[in-house]
């Protein structure tokens, strides 16, 4: 019987052990339901989830650790002499093993008896029936086969009575306590909170995920390369040395991604601070309100529009816009018609990031600007003060700190951007400072290293690990700031 | 102010010296140049707005129209079944020479001298690749034809297609260009007699990933990011809903549930590739789920949008007043009653409001699928989130790295269908907010 097939049996029995429950309740209280301490709903509820609870617990156990245990015991069964080869030949034999266990079904009565004599050619005949074996069978290829399949049964059957025991032992037991004075709504109360906090708990999970998960594959990393030449490496070149030299210090310098990472964001926020910052004062302090209905969403589908889409803007247009205009500037001026802005550069990749960040940075400063009191500019304005003096002297200055923690979201956003810099900044890793030239960063090395063929033990698909919690890091502090500024900032002026 | 008035202006100052020059003017000009920065800052958003959306859509209207080539096609038994075995060996009729009937029509309807080797490769060139499981299919679905003549639209090959939407620089070198004289000659002959013609590009949306762009399409693009969507609002709407309730409502105000509060804020602005690489190392690595299946993509994304709904939700709860709560308890009603009851339905728009533009970021997202393996060349549907798949932005992201001029086309096509996606899930967000907010 299939897991899948088994649950919807378990559901079953929890749907029917809630009307059994709900109609014993009814039945106790006799027609007075005021009587009953739960409503009958409760006490349904209760039954289905004895029903259902235990058992879907342990066929989920059961389904993710039998095949793992079964595999580990057919393994032992292969003969020794397979098994002192080495890792590789025993893979490939268990390879073998799991084909043949799936084909052995579907053979027919006379090749089973073949089978048993010896003389039947197992690879044609599996074949036939359209599994595909790597290579030819041995005799004790078939044995495991044969172990594999009974033992997979076994479970199965085993699994199944189990849970069928577990699921209609929890009906049972929960019928016998309805009655009038039984707490079901209670306890029922009690389960949902457990699973509410259970889900809030997802959160800290997923934390503890990323690091753990990026930290074990990192220190695996830093096994084979030392920190040292990690963080403070300056030359990029993920190929390992030529055959002989034997170490591959500096290859996985980080300095040249950093540096490319840090660049980009700058010249984006250049852009973005100040379109950005304007857009939210001119939103906030002069618009009226029927211009900002119409400018306000305006910018804000420009956060709404997917950041691969933003790649290919500047891939077919920005990129190719300026790479043109600079060839005619230069011929202007020099007579020499060659670009000076290749079409993948620091520039094309900063100006595309800092439209799309435009509106992170005027919503954010939007919500702050607004949250300063009406009392301040008045208090200004009544002094004499023109607006814009007001904003400048009075408003800013009282935003500020919340404005700055909203750049350093913003900020932090740009480190971890990775769509547009995958198609606009180029794959070039090297440190320099004309922002005409492609250079790369942390988030494309990472795509770059982990697309393709991969093979989990090489520094190569490694250091992606490291260059994401050296990123992770990064952001994290940047966030934890920022919302450490905004927050005080709320406080101060609620 | 008007620079007369202003001179007028100091022209009375200096006549009456008992005023002081408290510099007005320049104030002024100063609040109006204040003034023009916000308004050129916000047309500067606009501007972008409206050359990216003009980029997408001037490149991408024509992927909807594709050039098809309508041709009599004989399904000669001589050709398809030489030795009639089909009866007994079904496979024949997938393996035949299916192209040869191709041309044999092409060069018949073009007048060609079948000997002409040079003319009949530069003829057939004309023709998408794809014709051969066009017709394929048509026989195998129906080996009645066989033997009959039917008109048959056959996918232009994609430098065609470019050719005849006007595409490529017909003033170029001939020798520079992938569509030479001769095939324009016989594109408008073909057009004269009514076989060239642009119809509705169904195969945009049906076809699966292709190296030749007329054959490529978004179908089993969207059929990933599909399944990948229902996984996410099977998840991440209980369990977001549900952390926020014990947030919101019953969590005691301690330690530990700052921390969450924190965590929650900060797993908001975390990159959206660290997620990927949670994913890589986590579902795959770990649990050994399969690689470019959308199960795990699903995955990804729900953890990746879960801090949005539950920010969503948590103001939505928020938002309803104390006094329902206080109402619910003073009839004898249970937290968790007075919560499930009556907190909850009246918090619903917010919430789905929230889930809506969650779910939207999380189909417009690239990075972390790239990780997961899902830049992958899938050809047919995947029948379930356990098989290899691909997703919509995915495919964009591949389809833009391609060089030819009718991949660029198509990619503004995808982007242009994402688009509307993303315009509708968020066109529903607003009309659900306007149509159910209430102020209390």
């Amino acid at each position: 019987m299939s897991a899948s097939f088994l649950f919807l049996l378990v559901l079953l029995i929890g749907f029917g052990a809630y009307f059994m429950a709900h109609s014993r309740a009814v039945a106790a209280a006799g027609g007075r339901s005021v009587s009953l301490h739960s409503l009958p709903g409760y006490h349904g509820a209760y039954a289905a989830i004895w029903a259902i609870l235990p058992a879907a617990l342990i066929l989920a156990i059961w389904s993710a650790v039998a095949p793992s245990v079964i595999e580990r015991d057919v393994r032992f069964s292969l003969p020794t002499e397979v098994l002192q080869q080495g890792a590789a030949p025993v893979e490939l034999a268990m390879g073998q093993v799991r084909s043949v266990a799936r084909g052995l079904p579907l053979l027919s009565d006379t090749e089973r008896s073949a089978l048993e004599t010896g003389t039947l050619d197992v690879r044609a005949a599996l074949a036939a029936k359209g599994v595909a074996l790597a290579g030819d069978t041995q005799p004790y290829m078939i044995k495991s086969a044969q172990m594999l399949n009974s033992l997979s049964a076994t479970s199965s059957l085993a699994m199944t009575a189990v849970v069928l025991v577990v699921s209609v032992l929890g009906v049972f037991l929960s019928l016998r306590s309805v009655s009038l004075r039984f707490r079901a709504r209670n306890r029922v109360e009690r389960i949902i909170l457990f699973a509410l906090v259970l889900a809030s708990s997802i959160a800290i999970l997923t934390t503890i995920g990323i690091v753990g998960s990026m930290l074990s594959e990192a220190i695996r990393f830093f096994q084979s390369v030392s920190p040292a030449s990690f963080f403070f490496g300056t030359v990029w070149d993920p190929r390992f040395a030529a055959a002989g030299s034997t170490a591959s210090a500096g290859q996985f310098g980080l300095l040249p991604l950093l540096s490319g990472t840090l660049y980009i964001a700058f010249v984006a926020m250049l852009f973005a601070v100040p379109v950005g910052l304007f857009a939210a004062i001119y939103m906030s302090e002069y618009a009226s309100p029927h211009v900002r209905a119409v400018a306000k969403p305006l910018l804000e589908i420009l956060a709404g529009i997917p950041t691969i889409v933003y790649g290919f803007f500047a891939l077919v247009t920005v990129g190719p816009f300026l790479r043109d205009i600079s060839a005619e500037l230069n011929g202007l001026v020099t007579g020499n018609y060659t670009n000076f802005i290749q079409a993948q550069s620091v520039l094309t990749a900063g100006i595309v990031m800092g439209i799309m960040l435009i509106p992170f940075v005027s919503s954010l400063s939007d919500d702050i600007i607004t949250q300063v009191p009406r009392s301040l500019r008045d208090g200004s304005l009544g002094l004499g003060a023109t607006r814009s003096e007001t904003i400048k002297r009075v408003v800013l200055p009282a935003a500020l700190p919340g404005i700055v923690g909203a750049l350093l979201l913003t900020a932090s956003r740009a480190v971890g951007e990775t769509m547009i810099v995958v198609l606009a900044a180029g794959v070039a890793a090297r440190m320099q400072l004309n922002p005409f030239e492609p250079m790369t960063t942390v988030t494309v090395k990472i795509v770059n290293q982990l697309t393709g063929d991969l093979e989990f033990t090489s520094p190569q698909t490694l250091v992606a690990f490291a260059l994401g919690i050296t990123l992770f890091t990064i952001t994290l502090c940047l966030n934890i700031y920022a919302l450490y500024i905004v927050r005080k900032y709320r406080e101060q002026y609620e | 102010m008007s620079d007369v008035t202003s001179s007028a202006f100091q022209a009375q100052a200096s006549a009456r010296p008992g005023r002081r020059d408290i510099g007005i003017a320049k104030r002024y000009a100063a609040e109006r140049r204040f003034r023009a920065y916000g308004v050129a800052a916000i047309l500067t958003g606009v501007f972008f707005l409206a050359v990216l959306l003009w980029t997408v859509v001037s490149n991408g209207y024509t992927a909807f129209l594709q050039t098809t080539i309508t041709l009599p096609i004989t399904f000669s038994e001589k050709v398809i079944d030489p030795k009639n075995e089909r009866a007994d060996n079904p496979q024949k009729l997938m393996a035949a020479n299916y192209p040869l009937l191709v041309r044999d029509a092409l060069i018949q309807e073009l007048g060609i001298d079948a000997n002409d080797r040079a003319k009949v490769k530069l003829a057939t060139d004309m023709i998408s690749a794809s014709a051969r499981t066009q017709l394929r299919d048509i026989v195998v679905a129906n080996p009645q034809v066989i033997g009959q003549t039917l008109p048959v639209a056959i996918l232009a090959e994609g430098n065609i297609d470019s050719a005849n939407k006007g595409q490529i620089d017909l003033k170029a070198d001939e020798a520079n260009r992938k569509v030479k004289n001769q095939q324009l000659a016989w594109m408008d002959q073909l057009r004269e007699k009514g076989a060239l013609t642009k119809q509705f590009n169904t195969g945009l949306f049906t076809f699966g990933a292709s190296s030749r762009p007329e054959a490529a399409g978004i179908g089993v693009a969207a059929l990933g990011s599909f399944y990948m969507m229902l996984i996410v609002l099977v998840l991440a709407l209980p369990i977001g809903v549900a952390a926020s309730i014990y947030l919101e409502e019953f969590a005691p105000k301690n330690r530990f549930t700052d921390l969450i509060e924190v965590n929650i804020n900060n797993l908001a602005a975390v990159p959206s590739i660290v997620y990927g690489l949670l994913g890589l190392a986590i579902f795959i690595n770990f649990a050994g789920l399969p690689r470019s299946a959308s199960l795990v993509g699903g995955l990804v994304l729900t953890l990746m949008t879960l801090p949005t709904i539950i920010i969503a939700t948590r103001a939505a709860l928020k938002a309803v007043p104390p006094s329902i709560r206080a109402a619910a308890l003073g009839l004898g009603a249970s937290k968790m009653q007075t919560i499930f009851h009556h907190v909850l339905p009246l918090a619903m728009p917010g919430i789905l409001t929230g889930t809506i533009i969650g779910l939207a970021h999380a189909l417009g997202e690239t990075a972390p699928l790239l990780l997961i393996g899902m830049v992958a060349f899938v050809v047919d549907y995947p029948g379930s989130p356990l098989e290899p798949s691909t997703a919509l932005p995915v495919q964009i992201y591949m389809w833009a790295n391609e060089a030819e001029r009718a991949f660029v086309e198509r990619t503004s096509g995808a982007i242009m269908v994402l688009l509307v996606f993303l315009i509708v899930m968020n066109l529903g967000a607003i009309l659900l907010r306007r149509r159910f907010e209430r102020r209390w």
